[in-house]
Parts: C-alpha cells; structure tokens; sequence
C-alpha cells in the first residue's frame, strides 16, 4: 500500500504532506505545492460545472448550495438542491487512485493509493479523525498555517503500521 | 413570517387553558417532575427538567463525567488565552499555573467532602462530623491524598509514581510522575517551546490543593519523555522552609 494524505487548505495552499511507504520515489516540495494548487483548482471547476435543472416558474429559487457562485443561474437548480454539488471525489489511473475527501470547511485529503488498496474510505475517516483530534484540539496549530504537530505524526504512524 | 403566528397560538392556547379547569393546569407542572427522576442522568442536561448540576447531589460522581473533546478545546482555548501578552515560557507556565491554582483550593472541599461521606454511612455521619475529616497533618498523608483521590478525581485513576528527592540537599522536594496527563493529550508543543509543558495547569492545581491543607510550597511541570510515554511529566513539589520545620516537631511528638 502506497498513501500519501495531503491536507489542502481552503485556498489551496498545501498544509501537510506524508508518505506511508518507504522508498518512493519523492516529488520535490514544489511539485507538491503545484500539485495541491492545481487540484484544488480542477476540484473548484468540477464543482461549477456539476449540470443543473430549470426551475419551474412558480417555485422561489430555493436556497442554492453554498459555494455556487452564479446569480445567473437563480433560475436552475441542482436535481438535489438540498445537498451542496461535490467536486471531483476520486480519480483513477492504471497505476494509482486518488481519493478525495473534503470537510465541512473546505480542508481537503487527498490519498494516492495503490489502485489494490481498499478501505479506502476507513483511512480517510481515521486521518480525519486523528487530524481532528491531534491538530484541532492542539492550542499551538494555527489555522491555514502548515501542519507541525508531533502528536499528529506519531499517531498517524502508529495506525498505519497496525493495518500494514 | 412563520414564527409570529405560532407566537400567537401559544398564546392563545395558553391563556384559554389557565381561564378554563384549574386541574388541567395544575397537572402541567406535575407532570415532567416524576420523568426525570427515573431515568438517570445521560447527555446533555437541560434545564426544563429542573435537574441542572446545581440540583445534583454533591457526591453523586458516578455519572458526572465529561467529554474529553469538550474538555480538550476548553483547555486549547485556555492556553491560548494565557498566551496572549505574554513575554516568555516561563511567564506562560506561571499564568497556566495560576488559572489552576483557585481550582485546587475549591477542589479540596469537595474532595474531603466526598472522601468522608463514603466511608461513613450516612447514619454515623453526626458521630463521624465531630471528628475532624482525614485532614493532612503530615507531609506524606498529603502526598499520598494527591497521588490518589485528588487524582482519582481529576481523571479516575491515580498517578504513576510518588518520589521523595534523593539528593541530600533538597530535602523539601518531592515529585509526582503522570505517564500521560489528560491536558496533554491532544497538544504538541512546538520545536521552539520545548520547555513548555501545558500541565503547568494541574501543577497549579496542586499547588493550591498543598496550600489549602496549610502546606506552603510550589509546584511545577517538566518534562520527561520516554520511549514509552512520550509526553510523561514529572509534577516537582517544593515545600517552604515553614513546612519543614512543622514537619520536624510533628515527627519529634509523633504525630501522623
């Protein structure tokens, strides 16, 4: 299993960047950064371009999700207004998969993982829940601001050698 | 526009039922009383039924425990509190130590008070009253009441070691270990703090229950990580040259 989480922050700025597999070959810190940069980019397109239906006249145009940024389209709608259009979620190549995960705020995870890898998804939960535990309840993380938190990498890595 | 005329309704509703049987309305407040009594406490108390925690019995502990993630952004939000116009590590450590200081003082009641209600009954309790509670008369009925009901209390289970200093010269110190103290759980402190140790709040904390028994002395939190506990802290008690002294004519006339 190759992994590696990349918190992205909600303007795009990579915030944290880990490999779970010894001995790959590394990107260089700014390929990273493009990286994150150019993803949170396509992932802000795949959301605007999500299709819309026409609104029937007589209904008031219904709360539209947040993050559209169209007063134009006041007159369409998403076929399910009440849940907000995702971005791109998962991608998949031969050699790899590249999940996706967005929180509430707008943080994003993405995984890169063996494309036999599975359970993606339970990772995903679990380094959610430990970036939540040991980086939001840390008073010394500032927000927005790259991920230093020691407590965070070791329990991060404890996990992960228990699966593997 | 929804919420006006239900407003109105309510109103209305309960206006027409205090002008018409004076039962109905007296059954009301009858009726949510006996609920709470039978299911016990769980979750998040409201108010309405009357059972806030100043209504709870003062030894009642069982089900009194709170949530750790509640508990860890408070105590994220203290410390960046006291971070706030601060100079140094040290200044930091003092400030965290005296926001735990008056809880230390406040807990020490509670803590006698619990300790002697459970182990009388509560028929002896009169007889039991005109006996002084197992105050601390010495210094290490002290330490042993820290070491365990006051951490007991704190986090329900007793701290990992209680030493007295080896060194000749430091006679007044003493040191408590925690493998793993709850305020940290959740903290890294940075590369460039590395001295900070956020526990300085339950140093204080101690601090103020040894003041409150009479025992004069000062209490901080250090670092000392193992392989094993990484974030394990030793709490270094020093006792004032008073309490020595006392110390020293209570032993000569063999008080425990």
């Amino acid at each position: 299993m190759c992994a590696h989480p990349n918190p992205t922050d909600r303007a795009g700025g990579l915030i944290y960047q880990r490999e779970f597999q010894a001995g790959l070959r590394k990107l260089s810190t700014n390929d990273y950064l493009v990286l994150a940069g150019t993803f949170h980019g396509v992932h802000a397109i795949t959301r605007s371009i999500t299709p819309k239906l026409p609104l029937a006249p007589s209904t008031s145009p219904v709360a539209s999700s947040p993050g559209t940024t169209a007063p134009a389209t006041s007159g369409y709608s998403y076929p399910n207004p009440g849940v907000p259009a995702t971005g791109l979620e998962f991608l998949e190549t031969d050699k790899f998969h590249l999940t996706c995960f967005q929180t509430l705020t707008g943080t994003k995870f993405l995984l890169f993982t063996d494309p036999l890898t599975g359970n993606v998804d339970t990772i995903m939960n679990k380094i959610y829940e430990l970036y939540a535990d040991y980086v939001m309840k840390n008073p010394f993380y500032q927000l927005e601001m790259p991920v230093r938190c020691e407590a965070f990498d070791r329990h991060l890595g404890a996990w992960l050698r228990g699966r593997t | 526009m929804a919420a006006p005329p239900r407003h109105v309704s309510m109103l209305s509703i309960s206006n027409s039922n205090t002008g018409a049987p004076q039962s109905a309305s007296s059954d009301k407040p009858q009726t949510p009383q006996p609920s709470p009594s039978p299911q016990p406490t769980s979750g998040l108390r409201v108010p309405s039924n009357r059972k806030t925690i100043y209504d709870r019995h003062l030894n009642r502990s069982r089900n009194a425990e709170l949530s750790r993630a509640s508990f860890a952004y408070l105590f994220a939000e203290m410390v960046t509190y006291a971070q706030r116009r601060v100079t140094g590590i040290q200044d930091l450590e003092k400030r965290l130590n005296e926001q735990g200081y008056p809880l230390g003082l406040r807990l020490l009641d509670l803590l006698f008070y619990r300790s002697t209600s459970t182990s009388s009954s509560a028929l002896s309790s009169s007889s039991t009253s005109s006996s002084p509670p197992n105050r601390p008369l010495r210094i290490l009925p002290l330490l042993h009441l820290i070491h365990g009901p006051l951490w007991r209390l704190l986090f329900q289970r007793s701290a990992d070691a209680l030493e007295h200093s080896v060194s000749p010269d430091t006679p007044n110190e003493y040191m408590i270990t925690d493998n793993d103290p709850l305020v940290n759980t959740y903290i890294s402190v940075p590369r460039e703090m590395n001295m900070l140790n956020c526990a300085a709040f339950i140093a204080g904390i101690i601090e103020g229950v040894c003041d409150g028994c009479g025992f004069e002395a000062k209490v901080s939190a250090h670092n000392q990580p193992t392989e094993m506990w990484p974030s394990r802290t030793v709490f270094l008690l020093r006792f004032g040259d008073s309490v020595m002294e006392r110390e020293k004519v209570l032993e000569r006339n063999g008080v425990k």
